[in-house]
């Protein structure tokens, strides 16, 4: 299979790249990029057997990776399956996505992760990368066996939701992880401190009447984690940044020079606790919706790279989840198909530019996870990303591909979507 | 004035105006409890329903008893677990109740928003008797209705509520209430019952009770709830009563009539001594309860019309 795309401007921040260029896939693979190829590449004999793709006007850049999803399978179909998320993660423009290990069983040994891996192949949408739990049912008491787990096929380990509370254990988890380059991802929350919390503590918990979770809860453990990797020289990354306080925190750690990198999510530079005040449980999530002075320092944070990753944490649930009071609601967004949407809303914003977004929804990923992904380097796999940003496009849950209709974004207007998703050279989603 | 709401949810969506107009309405009501056939034929054919999810007797029963008084018919339905326990969600349980064409339904959880909740679902009229520590708007009008009665105005009263702010769905109704009729309220208590930015609200704070009742007009004593205790927000009822009950010495520091409000049920000799408790030159508390019957019968004779 032969695929040739023109008249894009292609980005790929791992070359440095931005221009108007072609681009020639084959087997599976990127063959070629440069101008003018279908002059350069004779192509007028084998038309047949390659399709030529127009996408004047359009943005190419290599495939994007959420790195943070949930994709509920096994254990909670009803929710969302691994095929019903890849599909959802092609429609939203992503070519691979690293998916949490809270499933039921958790994914803490060997025959989970094989099977996660086995029905994602059977899916064949996009590159399915299964996290593992740091601890046995991510209880934090005992590690599971990374070693089993890395060879199974897992990039990273997690026990996402479910906080390692002993910094005792986190720092062996850091240590031992790190002699397999395995990177260690850390959900911060200190659960003491947001016991049972709804939503952010400030004036709006105060006027809802909705037990708080103070800043202090994420900051704490993000101090903690920080501290350990220094001590013990591992890298550490943090998962969905919500508050200015951490930011400060991030950031100086970067310059000491630590390795510590940091994801946030869009609703975080998107939204406030004030969205709450009609106590939609769609905008219920953890860590929660933060002030006004957190989401500017979250953009500083994107602006200057403290934040080096946007993963959307896509939460779907089913509706009998969401539609209770507020207090049982489960927490989560359904955020694959939302993602880049909002996050161009920063190119806008003038918060970033176009090379920085990729790298952060591509690049960056791909490095901290150590796939070989995020480039449009000749012989890398063939996944791209085609983005129209001119496209005008209004939310609607119920055309989510993902069973996950739990979006506070539902009838929002947005501009630019992804229009193809190409994995391993073969188109996958299809938006034209 | 025409009432034009379709549910009361709480004191902050309420107009300077319309919260008049509750309270005058309520005035007219005040006169059937105190006949001998106590009953008029206002609600007649009319049906409420109580839902209550958490324990009540004042409320509850003053609920039944305004309803009651109007003629309406009356339903409780009292389920001392929630809705998640029952193994029904709140959806369903409205869904089957609209469907039996009630009038009003009064709804009582220990989850705040969850009258908000069905308010979107059903197509009846919702009264909050109380959200989870979010409001209660029928406790604010019925203190605010004590209040003009013994102080003839709330504008320029300074206003003293004391005790577990963070937990009290009275005191955010109260604040509301209060501050948009014009008092001057201010909030004591240990820092650990203090929610975040109330300063927000338009109140002062003050850590200990004496700034507070400091020539005060009305105290308004919030109930301590005993199991708050293992959540670390005090230390020791023995402790905490030393510090912040109102008793004979300190209230002293209030204004010489000053009035004395609770919500009940009443801690003896925690947030309250009994000696003022008991004491008519100052204690209002059972004259709150007089006015709860009223002002519920003035919202539900609203709600159904009343005004048209």
């Amino acid at each position: 299979m032969k695929m040739l795309l023109t008249g894009a401007r292609i980005i790929d921040p791992a070359q440095n790249i931005d221009s108007r260029l072609d681009i020639f896939l084959e087997n599976g693979k990127i063959a070629k990029l440069g101008e003018n190829l279908s002059k350069s590449l004779k192509l007028k004999d084998s038309e047949k057997t390659t399709k030529i793709i127009d996408l004047a006007g359009m943005i190419l850049v290599p495939g994007l990776i959420d790195m943070h999803t949930h994709l509920r399978e096994p254990g909670y179909e009803y929710k969302e399956t691994i095929a019903s998320g890849s599909a959802a993660a092609v429609a939203g423009g992503f070519t691979s996505i690293a998916c949490m290990p809270n499933t039921n069983p958790v994914n803490d040994n060997r025959s989970i992760t094989e099977f996660i891996i086995r029905k994602a192949a059977e899916a064949a949408l996009v590159n399915v990368y299964p996290v593992g739990a740091i601890s046995t049912d991510s209880a934090g008491l005992k590690l599971t066996e990374f070693w089993d787990l890395k060879e199974a096929g897992i990039v990273a380990l997690s026990d996402d939701g479910q906080p390692v509370m002993s910094a005792a254990l986190m720092r062996r988890a850091m240590e031992y992880a790190s002699s397999l380059k395995l990177p260690v991802i850390s959900h911060c929350e200190d659960t003491n401190l947001s016991a049972d919390g709804l939503m952010n503590e400030g004036y709006y918990s105060t006027i809802l009447g909705l037990r708080g979770i103070p800043n202090a809860a994420e900051e704490v453990m993000i101090a903690r984690d920080i501290l350990i990797a220094e001590f013990t020289g591992t890298p550490v990354h943090i998962a969905h940044v919500s508050t200015a306080g951490s930011i400060r925190l991030i950031r100086d750690a970067k310059k000491r020079g630590l390795k510590v990198t940091a994801e946030t999510a869009p609703h975080y530079f998107t939204l406030t606790d004030e969205a709450l005040q009609s106590y939609d449980t769609n905008f219920k999530i953890n860590p929660p919706l933060r002030s006004k002075q957190d989401v500017v320092a979250i953009k500083e944070g994107l602006a200057d790279g403290t934040i080096d990753v946007i993963a959307c944490d896509h939460a779907p649930h089913g509706r009998t989840d969401k539609e209770v009071e507020f207090e049982y609601a489960a927490n989560g967004i359904s955020g694959l198909e939302t993602s880049l949407g909002l996050s161009l809303n920063l190119l806008s914003n003038k918060i970033i530019n176009w090379p920085e977004l990729i790298t952060k929804m591509s690049l960056n990923p791909a490095r901290i996870l150590n796939l070989p992904k995020g480039t449009l380097e000749t012989g890398a796999d063939a996944d791209i990303t085609v983005i129209d940003p001119q496209v005008k496009w209004t939310v609607d849950v119920q055309a989510f591909r993902s069973r996950g209709k739990n979006s506070p974004f539902n009838g929002r207007k947005m501009q630019g979507k992804a229009i193809l998703t190409i994995v391993g050279g073969e188109i996958k989603y299809d938006g034209r | 004035m025409k009432f034009e709401r379709k549910d009361i949810l709480g004191i902050k969506e309420l107009s300077v105006d319309e919260i008049n107009f509750i309270l005058e309405t309520a005035e007219s009501f005040l006169e059937v409890s105190t006949r001998k056939i106590k009953k008029v034929p206002t609600l007649r054919g009319k049906t409420i329903i109580n839902l209550f999810y958490e324990a009540s007797t004042r409320t509850r029963t003053s609920f039944e008893i305004a309803g009651k008084r109007l003629s309406a018919d009356t339903i409780n339905i009292s389920s001392s677990t929630s809705s998640v326990v029952k193994g029904e969600t709140l959806i369903d349980t409205a869904r089957n109740l609209e469907a039996m064409n009630p009038d009003v339904i009064v709804i009582r959880h220990s989850a705040s928003g969850a009258p908000h909740l069905l308010a979107t679902l059903v197509k009846q009229s919702i009264i909050n008797a109380g959200d989870g520590a979010h409001e209660h708007p029928t406790q604010a009008l019925l203190d605010m209705m004590t209040i003009k009665e013994h102080k003839g105005k709330i504008a320029g009263l300074k206003v003293a509520i004391i005790g577990d702010i963070e937990h009290s769905r009275v005191a955010r109704s109260n604040i509301y209430g209060l501050s948009k009729m014009g008092a001057n309220v201010v909030l004591a208590g240990p820092a650990t019952m203090m929610p975040r930015n109330i300063e927000q609200m338009g109140v002062k704070v003050f850590n200990k009770i004496e700034g507070a009742i400091e020539d005060a007009d009305v105290i308004m004593m919030l109930r301590i709830q005993l199991e708050r205790q293992k959540q670390s927000i005090f230390p020791s009822l023995r402790e905490y009563s030393q510090h912040y009950c109102l008793n004979r010495n300190n209230i002293k520091m209030a204004k010489k009539d000053v009035i004395v409000m609770h919500p009940g049920p009443i801690n003896r000799g925690v947030e309250i001594s009994p000696d003022i408790a008991d004491d008519p030159s100052f204690s209002v508390i059972l004259d709150q309860v007089n006015k709860g019957v009223a002002v519920r019968m003035a919202l539900l004779y609203l709600l159904t019309g009343g005004s048209e």
